[in-house]
C-alpha cells in the first residue's frame, strides 16, 4: 500500500476509484453523478408540481362538492335554491365555453391568414420584423386588454351588433335585446380572439415554414397559382398543426379572466343570445370577482369550480399536444 | 380523340377553355392575396389602437408624484397619490417568481436536452406543455390552496403571488432553454469530453456559456410574459394602498391588480367647486399604470431580443 517515494496522501484514493467504476459498470464520477441526479429531481419536480396542483385543488373543493344544497345557498353568495352543485356550475362552464369558441371561430382563420401572410407572402426581409409585431399582442397584459375593451371596442362594437341584432336577429346567437353598452360575450369574444390570435399565428406559422420546398416548387412547376400552390401543398400538410394550434388558442381563450371580468356584464343563463347583456358568465371571472371577499365553505366552492376549469383545459391541451406529438411521427418532411 | 382534336371546332374549344378557365384561376389568386393582407392589417388594427389609447390617456397622468408616491390615506377624487407601492410590489414578486423559475426551468432544460432519455423524459415534455397551458387564475388557486393549509385561510402575501406566478413561468422557462441548449453543436461537447472534462463540468462551463445569450432572453421574456398577470395576484396577494417591501408578510399591490382596482372604483363624487377633486382620477389612474406596465413589458421584450442579438456567440 504505502510506497517508499510518494506521500501516503496521494495513493490512498487510487486503488479505491477503479474498484468503484467497476462496480457501477459506468465512467460517471465525482460530481457529475450528483448533478445528473439533480437534474433528472428537476425533471420529477415538474411532474410533481403538476400533481400537487391537481391534489390541492381536489382536496380543497371536495367540501363543497358534498356539501348539501342548503348549506351550499347559506355559505355561497348568489347560490340559487335547492340546485345541486352541477346545476350551480353548468351555466359557468356554458358560458366558458361559448366565450371560448366564439373566440377560437373569429380568431382562427385570420391567424391562419397572418402565418400564410409571414410565412409565404411577406417580403422576405420583412417578415421577421412582422412576426415581431404579431407576437407584441401576446405581450399585452390582459388588464390592458380589459380596459381597451371597455373604452375603446365597447363603444366601436355596440352599433354593429345592433345592426346585426335589426337585421339577422332570426339567427339564434343574434336573437334578444341587443345591449346599447356592449358589454356582453359578442365583444368579450373579440378581446380574446385578439389575445389568442397570436399563440395560433406562431404555431401555425412554425408548420407552414416547414412544408417541404420541392412540394411548393413541385406546385409552381405545374402551373398553380401561388394561391393553389399553397392550397394544395401548403395547407394539407400543415393542417394538423392548425389543428392543434387552434386548440392551444382555446386552452388559453378558456382560461383568460380579466379580459372577461372587466368587459361582461354577468348572468347565469344557458342562453346563446350574445348582444344581451347579464346572460353569461366565465368560470375564471367568477372566481376572480367573488374571491377576494370570500370565505368559508364560499372559499371551497370556488375552489371546485376552478377545478373544473382546470380539467377542461387540461383536457383539451392534451388533445392538442397529443395531435402535434403525432403530427411528428408522420409528417411528409422526413 | 385525337380525330378530335384536328377537327377547328374542338381546336377552338381548347383554347376558349385555356383562356376562359385562366382569369378565374387568376382572380381567384388576387382575391386571396388581398385577403391574405388583409388578415395581417386586421390583426394590426386593435395593437396600433391600443397602445395609442393607452399613450393618450396614461401620458397626462405620469409625473414624478405618480411614480414616487403610494396611494396611503388617497380617497375619493383626490389626485394626488401614485403607483410607486404597485410597481414595488410588482418588481418584488415577479423577483421572487424568477428566483424560483430560473433555477429549476434552466435544470430541468438541462435534463431534457443531456440526459432526457426514456419514459421521464417524454413525461417532462409532454406536461411541461401541458403546464403552459394551466389557466392562469387556477396557479392562483393552487397557491391559495397551498399556503392557508400552513398559515390559515386569511394568509396573503407576496410569495404566494410569486409561487403562483412560477407555475406559470417554469413551463415557458424551460421551453425557451430547452431550444437555446439545443442550438448548442454535439462538436463543442465532444472536443469537451476528449479534453477528458466530465460531462458536468462540460455542461456549466461549454453548453451554458455557449448558450447564455439565448438564456437570457428567454429568462427576459419569461418575465415579460408573466408580470402583466393580474388574476392570480388579485386572488394570492390581496391589495393595499401602501408600501410594502417585505413578500413574507402582508398584502402587496401589483401593477395590473392596482389597474383592475382603480378601474373598477369608477367615478368619484365632488362637490361643486371643491378644488381638488377629480371625478374620474381613477380611470386616469388606470390608464396611467396601464402606460407604466406596458413601458416596462416592452422594454424587457427589446433588451431580451438585443441581448441575443449583441451577445450570441458567431459559431461559424
Amino acid at each position: 500500500m504505502t510506497t517508499t517515494d510518494s506521500p501516503p496522501a496521494v495513493p490512498a484514493p487510487a486503488p479505491a476509484r477503479p474498484r468503484r467504476r467497476r462496480s457501477t459498470g459506468d465512467t460517471e464520477r465525482g460530481f457529475s453523478r450528483t448533478f445528473r441526479w439533480i437534474t433528472t429531481g428537476a425533471g420529477a419536480l415538474i411532474l410533481a408540481t403538476l400533481a400537487a396542483v391537481a391534489l390541492f385543488l381536489v382536496a380543497r373543493a371536495f367540501p363543497a362538492v358534498t356539501a348539501s344544497p342548503t348549506e351550499l345557498a347559506d355559505a355561497v353568495p348568489r347560490y340559487p335554491d335547492d340546485t345541486s352543485f352541477i346545476a350551480y356550475v353548468g351555466p359557468l362552464v356554458f358560458g366558458t365555453l361559448l366565450a371560448a369558441v366564439l373566440a377560437l371561430l373569429l380568431a382562427t382563420p385570420v391567424a391562419m391568414g397572418i402565418a400564410l401572410f409571414i410565412s409565404h407572402y411577406a417580403p422576405r426581409r420583412l417578415a421577421q420584423v412582422l412576426g415581431y409585431l404579431v407576437d407584441l399582442l401576446a405581450a399585452i397584459p390582459s388588464v390592458v386588454y380589459g380596459l381597451w375593451g371597455i373604452a375603446v371596442l365597447a363603444p366601436a362594437a355596440a352599433p354593429v351588433w345592433g345592426w346585426l341584432n335589426d337585421y339577422l336577429g332570426w339567427f339564434p346567437l343574434f336573437a334578444g335585446e341587443a345591449s346599447p353598452t356592449a358589454r356582453t360575450l359578442a365583444t368579450v369574444a373579440v378581446v380574446l380572439a385578439v389575445m389568442i390570435l397570436p399563440i395560433i399565428t406562431a404555431v401555425s406559422r412554425e408548420v407552414f415554414l416547414q412544408t417541404p420546398r420541392l412540394h411548393e416548387e413541385a406546385a409552381l412547376a405545374l402551373g398553380a397559382t401561388r394561391w393553389e400552390m399553397v392550397r394544395t401543398a401548403v395547407l394539407p400538410f400543415g393542417r394538423s398543426g392548425v389543428i392543434s394550434a387552434a386548440m392551444l388558442g382555446l386552452g388559453r381563450a378558456l382560461g383568460e379572466t380579466m379580459a372577461v371580468l372587466m368587459i361582461l356584464s354577468p348572468g347565469f343563463l344557458y342562453s346563446f343570445k350574445v348582444f344581451q347583456a347579464a346572460q353569461h358568465q366565465t368560470i375564471a371571472a367568477y372566481i376572480a370577482l367573488d374571491f377576494p371577499e370570500a370565505s368559508g365553505l364560499a372559499v371551497n366552492a370556488l375552489i371546485a369550480t376552478g377545478l373544473a376549469l382546470f380539467v377542461i383545459t387540461l383536457a383539451v391541451n392534451m388533445a392538442a399536444r397529443a395531435v402535434v406529438a403525432r403530427r411528428k411521427d408522420f409528417s411528409g418532411a422526413n | 380523340m385525337s380525330t378530335d382534336t384536328t377537327t377547328p371546332d374542338a381546336t377552338e374549344r381548347t383554347r376558349a377553355l385555356l383562356t376562359t378557365a385562366e382569369p378565374r384561376r387568376r382572380r381567384t389568386d388576387r382575391i386571396m392575396t388581398v385577403l391574405i393582407w388583409g388578415a395581417f392589417v386586421l390583426a394590426m388594427v386593435p395593437l396600433v389602437s391600443l397602445l395609442w389609447t393607452v399613450l393618450f390617456n396614461g401620458a397626462g397622468r405620469i409625473s414624478i408624484e405618480f411614480l414616487t408616491y403610494s396611494m396611503r390615506g388617497i380617497f375619493g377624487g383626490d389626485p394626488s397619490g401614485g403607483i410607486y407601492h404597485a410597481v414595488a410590489g410588482t418588481l418584488i414578486i415577479t423577483g421572487w417568481a424568477t428566483v424560483i423559475s430560473v433555477p429549476v426551468g434552466l435544470l430541468v432544460a438541462i435534463y431534457l436536452v443531456e440526459y432526457g432519455r426514456g419514459p421521464l423524459a417524454r413525461s417532462v415534455t409532454f406536461f411541461v406543455d401541458v403546464m403552459t397551458g394551466i389557466p392562469s387564475i387556477v396557479a392562483g388557486l393552487f397557491a391559495v390552496s397551498l399556503f392557508t393549509i400552513f398559515f390559515g385561510p386569511g394568509a396573503r402575501f407576496g410569495l404566494m403571488g410569486a409561487v403562483a406566478l412560477s407555475v406559470l413561468m417554469i413551463p415557458v422557462v424551460v421551453r425557451s432553454c430547452e431550444e437555446m441548449l439545443k442550438l448548442v453543436p454535439n462538436e463543442l461537447r465532444e472536443a469537451s469530453y476528449a479534453l477528458g472534462v466530465p460531462k458536468w463540468l462540460t455542461i456549466v462551463r461549454v453548453v451554458l456559456r455557449t448558450s447564455v445569450a439565448g438564456l437570457t432572453t428567454g429568462v427576459l421574456l419569461a418575465v415579460a410574459r408573466v408580470i402583466g398577470e393580474t388574476a392570480p395576484l388579485l386572488v394570492a396577494v390581496g391589495v393595499t394602498d401602501s408600501i410594502n417591501f417585505d413578500a413574507f408578510d402582508g398584502r402587496m399591490m401589483t401593477l395590473p391588480v392596482f389597474i383592475y382596482r382603480q378601474y373598477s372604483q369608477g367615478l368619484a363624487t365632488c362637490r361643486d367647486g371643491q378644488a381638488d377633486c377629480v371625478a374620474d382620477i381613477a380611470l386616469q389612474n388606470a390608464w396611467g399604470a396601464a402606460l407604466t406596465l406596458i413601458a416596462i413589458v416592452m422594454l424587457l421584450n427589446v433588451v431580451g431580443r438585443l441581448v441575443n442579438r449583441w451577445f450570441a456567440p458567431k459559431l461559424r
